[in-house]
């Protein structure tokens, strides 16, 4: 053998070495990032486990000095007890009745504004989006106030309107379902204009099916943020009949000086106000995200 | 267009959403800013007739307030902390998560999970975790169980911690805060930023490979410049939310916003001291408001400022 076959074989082995040697760190390196993920998952999930487990757990185990992780046996009367004691019924119409209904009326606010801004013409448009879209930039909380003050003086005080009226209108929806029917083209709708047909039957024959997923989208979103609204609520609802599901679940379960209240009813009446939003999300996944990266503001 | 011909048509579609947005957002931010104005301005002392004069006196009496500088305190303490972690955390999670093929859409669901949530009702699950059940404070404490983080922390040797309950230390309940209001943030930024990774150019990747650059260096050099306009767009907003942070101390100190037995509202924020004032001395909550919003604004403007500079594109 020649030397330079020889140096040609024994470059072959480095290379081969050194692709063994890539090889381990490679795999080395995946099994970090899939302990590094898992470890993450299972803190973001313990919670949920927590409260679960929790939920079906009697008094006296729950406050056993060493904690069980999985229930001895299993108290499903929490959730009854829990769904008394935080009236969760009561709360539950309220909050599905005012998510309902808000819902409603804003997507047609909604659909007929974006409407406007997408397919007509008329002075000073572009203007008055740009206003429209400068008001996200301000902080809700400047709003309260004087909203607080004007529905007392429209004596909405514990009504259902003050729950409903004043979150009606989304400048951030007009935006998203705006954007949604530029795409759609032009010329379907100047067909239509041939064909005669209103505006309104347009929009609900065309613009609305092609749009369904923004729309969808708004929809999921808005009926999370009744459900989950706590501040506006608080301030103009405070009587009982008029509570919605999240200040009636905070102010049923109040920790005292021990730091003892009967925590499994606890979690299992956030279990169940945490349920429907599961429920949701298992189905309506896609929506959900789709909407959310867009939006950057929870609910 | 065809519809030039009816202008009117254009308004009529767009009426409801004018007529809510004057009575409710436009009047709000005149009124506002003319309640920050006035000294000493309430609402019942106006209705029976009484004049304010125009002045500073609000935002005077608001910023030497101890009460609100408590607020502000532990605002920006919050912000500071969960912001830079929550990021940092996220983009890790966003990068190993983009990194990997099996797997990855189940972990992406189980990170977006947080998201789907109630604030003040997992805060209350957080806070049955942080509680201690029995009395710790008194000379000799009678303790029913440290609770399961504390449990956690004895099992590897360390000290229980008094974490929320009476006589519980101030930095104890802001690490409790952090630690929840980083778990809330994670979902949005993950989906942010993992969306971005996605939509980056591989060849970037390639010719990195190809010049077998280490993995450090492709995560500094390539991955965050790239990733950078959505980096900014997750600390702006995080900036903002961190700002109006409220509800995830109601969801685990409740209404009291502090350990029971405290005095005050020891870890109330801007946000709730606005709400706190609102039904009876409007226009110190005016003032308070505007300060948020000034506040916000500036950090926003800065925000934009360094990310200009900083930002690949």
């Amino acid at each position: 053998m020649s030397d330079i076959a020889k140096s040609q074989v024994m470059h072959a082995k480095d290379i081969k070495q050194l692709s063994a040697h890539q090889k381990v760190a490679k795999i080395l390196a995946k099994i970090a990032v899939y302990t590094f993920l898992g470890i993450m998952a299972l803190i973001v999930l313990f919670p949920f486990y927590w409260m679960l487990i929790s939920s079906v757990k009697s008094l006296d185990e729950y406050i056993l000095a060493v904690p069980t992780f999985f229930p001895q046996e299993f108290h499903f009367e929490n959730y009854i007890e829990a769904f008394t004691t935080a009236n969760l019924g009561t709360l539950f119409l309220n909050t599905v009745y005012v998510g309902v209904v808000s819902t409603a009326l804003s997507l047609v606010i909604t659909v007929l504004s974006a409407f406007a801004f997408a397919r007509l013409e008329f002075k000073g448009k572009n203007a008055l989006f740009a206003a429209l879209l400068a008001t996200m930039m301000i902080p809700g909380e400047l709003f309260t106030i004087t909203n607080y003050i004007t529905v007392s003086k429209l004596g909405w005080l514990n009504t259902y309107e003050v729950l409903i009226i004043p979150f009606l209108v989304s400048v951030f929806y007009i935006y998203l379902l705006k954007q949604n029917f530029m795409q759609i083209p032009n010329e379907l709708y100047l067909a239509a204009k041939v064909d005669g047909t209103s505006d309104i039957k347009y929009l609900w024959k065309v613009m609305i099916p092609l749009a369904l997923p923004t729309l969808i989208s708004i929809t999921i979103l808005k009926m999370m943020g009744s459900w989950n609204s706590y501040m506006w609520p608080n301030l103009v609802a405070d009587d009982a009949a008029h509570h919605l599901v999240t200040n009636g679940l905070r102010g049923a379960f109040v920790v005292e000086e021990g730091g003892m209240v009967n925590f499994p009813v606890q979690m299992a009446a956030v279990a169940i106000v945490s349920f429907p939003l599961f429920m949701v999300f298992l189905f309506l996944r896609k929506y959900i995200m789709k909407g959310v990266s867009r939006s950057g503001i929870k609910g | 267009m065809v519809n030039t011909k009816h202008p009117w048509k254009a308004w009529l579609y767009l009426s409801p959403a004018i007529v809510l947005l004057l009575i409710f957002t436009l009047w709000p931010i005149i009124n506002t800013v003319v309640m920050a104005f006035q000294e000493g301005y309430s609402i019942q002392q106006a209705s029976r007739g009484k004049e304010f004069e125009f002045g500073l006196d609000n935002f005077a009496y608001v910023i030497e307030y101890r009460g609100f500088l408590t607020c502000l305190k532990n605002t920006i303490l919050l912000c500071v902390l969960t912001v830079p972690i929550s990021t940092m955390l996220a983009l890790l999670i966003a990068v190993c998560l983009n990194s990997i093929k099996p797997l990855q859409k189940l972990l992406q669901t189980i990170f977006f999970l947080p998201y789907v949530t109630n604030s003040i009702a997992i805060g209350m699950v957080f806070a049955a975790m942080f509680n201690v059940v029995g009395t710790v404070s008194a000379k000799e404490p009678i303790i029913q169980t440290w609770g399961i983080i504390n449990n956690v922390i004895t099992f590897f040797g360390g000290e229980p911690v008094n974490w929320i309950n009476a006589g519980s230390e101030y930095w104890a309940n802001i690490f409790v805060l952090t630690v929840y209001i980083v778990w809330n943030a994670l979902p949005f930024k993950i989906l942010v930023l993992l969306g971005g990774l996605q939509s980056v150019n591989k060849q970037y990747y390639d010719a990195a490979k190809i010049d077998s650059t280490p993995k450090w260096r492709v995560f500094t050099k390539i991955t965050v410049p790239l990733l950078s306009p959505m980096i900014a767009y997750v600390v702006i907003t995080g900036f903002i939310g961190g700002f109006k942070e409220y509800s995830s101390i109601v969801g685990i100190f409740g209404e009291k916003m502090g350990p029971p037995g405290a005095l005050g509202k020891p870890l109330n924020t801007m946000v709730g001291y606005i709400y706190d004032s609102i039904s009876r001395q409007q226009g110190r909550a005016s003032a308070a408001a505007l300060i948020l919003f000034g506040i916000i604004f500036v950090v926003t403007m800065i925000n934009l400022y360094v990310s200009k500079k900083k930002t690949h594109y």
